[in-house]
């Protein structure tokens, strides 16, 4: 295996001539380089739509589940396929998530349940803009918690700090902080080979300095980009990424993670989980709801092995904007609910454990008599990653108003 | 924490933090000169523009940027009595052309009643299916609606395990004729093949609209959106009406919304609607918006454009679209439930329209209220509902669900026992205080004169505002006299947001746009999607807001497709603008490119050695200059 020192030169560096290497980019390969420690990653994913969480993992140790849930519940473990992936003897994985296995028993796979936003709103809405905000309750802010997070640079930032994968800039991603959205690596540049470089110049010289300084920042992500695209990218150790958007999303961090260009936040979202009719499909184990986990474990698994040993720097959390009723409604369906499940992957979690604490199903247990209580502020997960995998210790303002998180120990 | 508090904060944070201040000083390099504007004491706002100048700079604020033509047609019926026409949009002409094409894109005139049933959305066809909702009577949309009906039971079938239902035995308003019937092996053939979009154009124009409708709902829902790109309007809203008849309202608003920007000759009133829209936002995709929008701008925002402020403030305060937007509608007074042992979910008092009403419509964040008056005034709101919020009814005002105490807004004692008038009396209090008179002042001078504009001028608009009772004619009329807006300070010095960016493009190269759809799409990926702003505070007013390195890269490769004629549904014929890259930046930017823009068009010129008329025209539309406005 080439050394990190080989791996760079043959990428990023060799797109700029000596001597007009961007001064940012020098000193992250530097730092990646060097004896120090390199940047932390924090990759956020959101399940729009409002994910069935006690689907997702299975709280099969209560009798209530099954009760409530008389035709789409994930069945007691019992080694088949049709049935929950036991994780501790009262939780289990939805089956079509059984990718996820291996790194929950390798413990970089943390989960905490009963966990989401305090505010009781049940419009999608509201909670995803809460969420993103980090402000749940309060439509002001019009940046996202991910760009507060970013700790503040010290020189020249590259380009590339903060990617949002898809469209547009994530609301999670907005904010004072350049953040670039990427629909796909190969999408973010001018179309036209001549028309590029004339352009390029044109801004290069151009008195306005901020559209000068804007251009300039552009075409070196640019080039950058090309150049982790030069090569058709093969992901490591065997990890296959699922078809589809997300896999997609997901293999384009993992190839912009690895070429070393800077990357400190990423950003995807995967929809399709508003599941109020058959959720379930003619076992509870298939239909809408197993495809899309399916999809979502797979390649999440497959970020993970093709990642590797760079997974040591990877932090990887998942949310949803809201939980889904306990009960499942007339149409093989679940509606709008409270507290959910979200899922913490990498090399410094403390994983093979579930976080937060039950609060049970019982009538009396549930919030508004409906839907799983909270027990977990989103912001105690976030918060935590904020601080302590990317070291920004102002969590403070990245979460305004929120004033004591209570972080649960997720990393070690 | 009090959310006043939070927002200071984070205000703070943001821009006033001392370690970023501190970075600022240390290392120049890491801080973005992102706001770097005229200083508002500049010299430059007291420079006067030459005269050639000014008529530019009147069409590049006014309109969304010159047509070939505007500038002799301003310079032959002068300056002022063009600006004055503007300002009185009534009693100008609209387009003909606009008008007929608006014509065709009925939702835009109808009730939100009438929406939804022309239009339904996939719950609505669910309800019908499940025999809860009638059947519309419209025979496209029933024919429709029944395909989804169907495929929709055949779906709760496969998941249920059970076998397909067999076909409805009241199919008659299926299509009883296939493809093949209704079209012949040479149609089929053009049809069905591939990369042959004129052909597909020629035969869609060629035949008559009956046949059109019969081979739609002959086809299946993919073989329809293979006509979407070489289909005229009307027929895209059909294939659109077919598929998935709610997205026709989007369609037709982005549409209209684009051609109206483009074509239509009362270009001030234009800018403005987007303003307003901006300043009281709603979004498209939350839940009944999707069919109250197109009542809300066609009767709360766009007949007060230019008319008082209280009534434009009370339009939107009684729109359903807002008191869906801003949740007033589940507002009530805080007692109403609290002894309810039977309600579950016990409904109270939403303060999201009261605050926004306060930050965003009126006084602006630092405009003297407190968390006391925004619980106050959306007391004074509660019972401000609509009649069947999800089923399209209108505004209503429902006293049961009404907080009949005292309360204190500002200061004001609004008396105990009201009812509908508590509402209207905070409108007037808020729409007469002071600071909505500056917040308004400045808002539009941001959008019109500099991103920021020079405090003496905001203060006379301001004054203007409170002594005409907030006329918005009037305001605009105070700034349009002012040295500060005919200034070297204001000329140019806004970054165009990638609504002008897209606009004013179309209208420099006089492109024939046969759909303002696709051009709404290129919008929507330079970042502004239209309609869809989820945020109450609408897309900034700042020029500076809208420079980032991914809409930058878009807008060069958005220069390129449209110079090129690649851009879908519009037409551009760049040959006519020439080759001299002089001769190409005076036609098309009506002035001198920079000389930076110059040496860059001469050296692609030089390196290519071909003549490439699209190219140089690309290039300057795609140039800084351009960017600027």
């Amino acid at each position: 295996m080439p050394s990190r020192r080989v791996f760079l030169k043959g990428s990023a560096l060799a797109m700029f001539g000596v001597g007009s290497m961007p001064a940012w980019l020098s000193r992250s390969l530097y730092a990646a380089d060097s004896a120090g420690p390199r940047k932390k990653i924090l990759v956020a994913i959101f399940q729009r739509g409002a994910v069935d969480g006690l689907n997702m993992v299975v709280p099969f140790g209560e009798q209530r589940y099954y009760d409530l849930r008389p035709s789409i519940a994930i069945p007691k473990p019992d080694g088949t396929p049709n049935s929950a992936v036991d994780l501790d003897g009262f939780f289990g994985l939805h089956p079509a998530l059984a990718p996820l296995k291996p790194m929950f028993d390798a413990q970089h796979l943390a989960i905490v349940d009963a966990v989401g936003s305090p505010d009781p709103t049940r419009s999608h809405f509201d909670a995803q803009d809460y969420m993103e905000s980090g402000t749940p309750g309060f439509h002001g802010a019009t940046d996202g918690w991910l760009n507060r997070a970013l700790p503040q640079e010290s020189g020249p930032a590259s380009p590339l700090r903060a990617i949002s994968l898809g469209d547009s800039l994530a609301r999670t991603l907005r904010g004072h902080n350049d953040a670039v959205a990427v629909r796909s690596l190969n999408d973010f540049q001018v179309h036209d080979p001549s028309g590029a470089a004339t352009f390029e110049s044109m801004y290069a010289n151009s008195l306005d300095t901020v559209l000068h300084g804007t251009a300039k920042e552009a075409f070196s992500a640019v080039k950058m980009m090309q150049s982790v695209q030069k090569q058709v990218y093969v992901p490591a150790n065997g990890a296959a990424y699922p078809n589809g958007g997300f896999g997609k999303s997901l293999q384009q961090i993992a190839q912009l993670i690895k070429a070393n260009v800077g990357v400190e936040v990423a950003f995807a979202d995967i929809g399709g989980w508003d599941t109020h009719v058959n959720e379930t499909g003619g076992q509870p184990t298939n239909g809408q709801l197993a495809n899309n986990l399916a999809q979502f474990g797979q390649a999440l698994a497959a970020f993970y092995k093709d990642l590797g040993d760079r997974m040591e720097d990877v932090t990887l959390v998942t949310m949803s904007e809201f939980g889904r009723t306990v009960k499942e409604n007339g149409d093989r369906g679940t509606d709008h609910g409270h507290a959910n499940v979200m899922f913490v992957l990498g090399g410094d979690v403390r994983g093979g454990k579930i976080y937060g604490d039950w609060p049970g199903l019982q009538d009396e247990q549930l919030y508004e008599a409906r839907d799983l209580a909270l027990t977990t502020d989103f912001r105690d997960v976030l918060g935590e990653l904020v601080a302590r995998h990317l070291g920004n210790s102002n969590v403070r303002s990245v979460f305004p108003g929120y004033e004591s998180p209570k972080f649960r120990g997720l990393l070690g | 924490m009090t959310f006043n508090g939070y927002r200071l904060m984070k205000t703070s944070s943001t821009f006033l933090a001392p370690a970023l201040c501190a970075i600022i000083l240390v290392f120049p390099a890491a801080a973005k000169p992102k706001k770097t504007k005229p200083d508002p004491d500049s010299k430059l706002f007291q420079k006067k523009l030459s005269k050639d100048d000014q008529t530019l700079h009147a069409l590049d604020r006014l309109t969304f940027g010159p047509r070939p033509g505007d500038v002799a047609r301003v310079k032959k019926i002068g300056l002022k009595k063009w600006i004055f026409e503007q300002l009185h949009p009534d009693r100008m002409s609209e387009n003909p052309v606009l008008e007929a094409r608006l014509q065709a894109l009925e939702s835009l005139r109808m009730t939100p009643l009438e929406t939804l049933q022309h239009y339904p959305a996939p719950q609505m066809i669910r309800a019908i299916a499940n025999g809860k909702q009638p059947m519309p009577e419209d025979l496209l949309l029933r024919a429709s609606i029944e395909r989804f009906m169907t495929r929709y039971k055949i779906r709760q079938a496969e998941a249920a395990g059970l076998p397909a239902p067999p076909k409805d035995a009241n199919t008659d308003l299926e299509p009883m004729r296939t493809l093949e019937e209704v079209l012949s092996p040479t149609e089929l053939a053009i049809v069905r093949a591939n990369n042959n979009q004129e052909e597909k154009r020629q035969l869609l124009i060629s035949m008559p609209p009956e046949r059109v409708e019969d081979m739609l709902i002959a086809m299946k829902p993919g073989e329809r959106l293979r006509l979407f790109g070489p289909a005229p309007s009307a027929i895209r809203r059909e294939i659109f009406l077919l598929n998935g008849p709610q997205q026709v309202v989007a369609y037709d608003l982005l549409d209209a919304k684009m051609l109206r920007a483009i074509e239509s000759t009362r270009q001030l009133a234009e800018e403005l609607d987007d303003f307003w829209f901006n300043h009281f936002n709603v979004f498209y995709e939350k839940g009944a918006d999707r069919f109250l929008i197109p009542e809300y701008e066609r009767l709360a925002i766009r007949p007060h454009v230019l008319g008082q402020f209280r009534d434009l403030l009370e339009a939107t305060a009684k729109s359903p679209a807002m008191l869906f937007f801003l949740d007033n509608f589940e507002s009530v007074r805080p007692d109403l439930d609290a002894n309810d042992t039977k309600r579950k979910v016990k409904r109270g008092l939403n303060e999201n329209y009261g605050r926004e009403l306060m930050e965003l419509h009126t006084l602006g964040v630092n405009g003297g209220y407190t968390q006391k008056d925004v619980t106050e005034v959306a007391r004074c709101f509660t019972g401000w509902g609509i009649q069947e919020p999800r089923k399209g009814g209108g505004f209503f005002y429902n006293d049961k669900l009404h907080d009949k105490g005292e309360k204190i807004v500002l200061g004001h004692v609004i008396k105990a026992g009201g009812g509908i008038d508590d509402g209207e009396q905070v409108l007037d209090i808020l729409a007469r205080h002071p600071s909505t008179a500056h917040f308004i002042s400045k808002e539009l001078a941001q959008r019109f004169v500099a991103d920021n504009p020079p405090e003496s001028l905001v203060n006379r608009m301001a004054q203007t505002f409170l002594a005409t009772n907030g006329s918005i004619r009037e305001v605009m009329r105070t700034m349009l006299d002012s040295k500060e807006f005919w200034s070297e300070g204001a000329y140019r010095a806004k970054v165009k947001s990638p609504f002008e960016m897209v606009v004013s493009s179309a209208r420099a190269l006089d492109a024939n746009v046969i759909d303002g759809w696709a051009l709404a799409n290129q919008v929507g990926t330079l970042g502004e999607p239209l309609y869809r702003k989820l945020e109450p505070t609408g897309y900034s007013n700042l020029g500076s807001e809208w420079v980032n390195s991914a809409g930058l890269l878009g807008r060069m490769n958005f220069a390129l497709q449209l110079a090129q004629n690649h851009v879908e549904s519009v037409k551009v014929d760049a040959s006519r603008f020439g080759d001299d890259p002089n001769e190409v930046a005076k036609r098309l930017m009506f002035r001198a490119m920079s000389q930076q823009t110059r040496a860059a068009i001469d050296k692609a010129l030089e390196d290519s050695k071909q003549k490439n008329p699209a190219m140089v025209a690309a290039l300057v539309i795609g140039s800084p200059d351009f960017q600027k406005r």
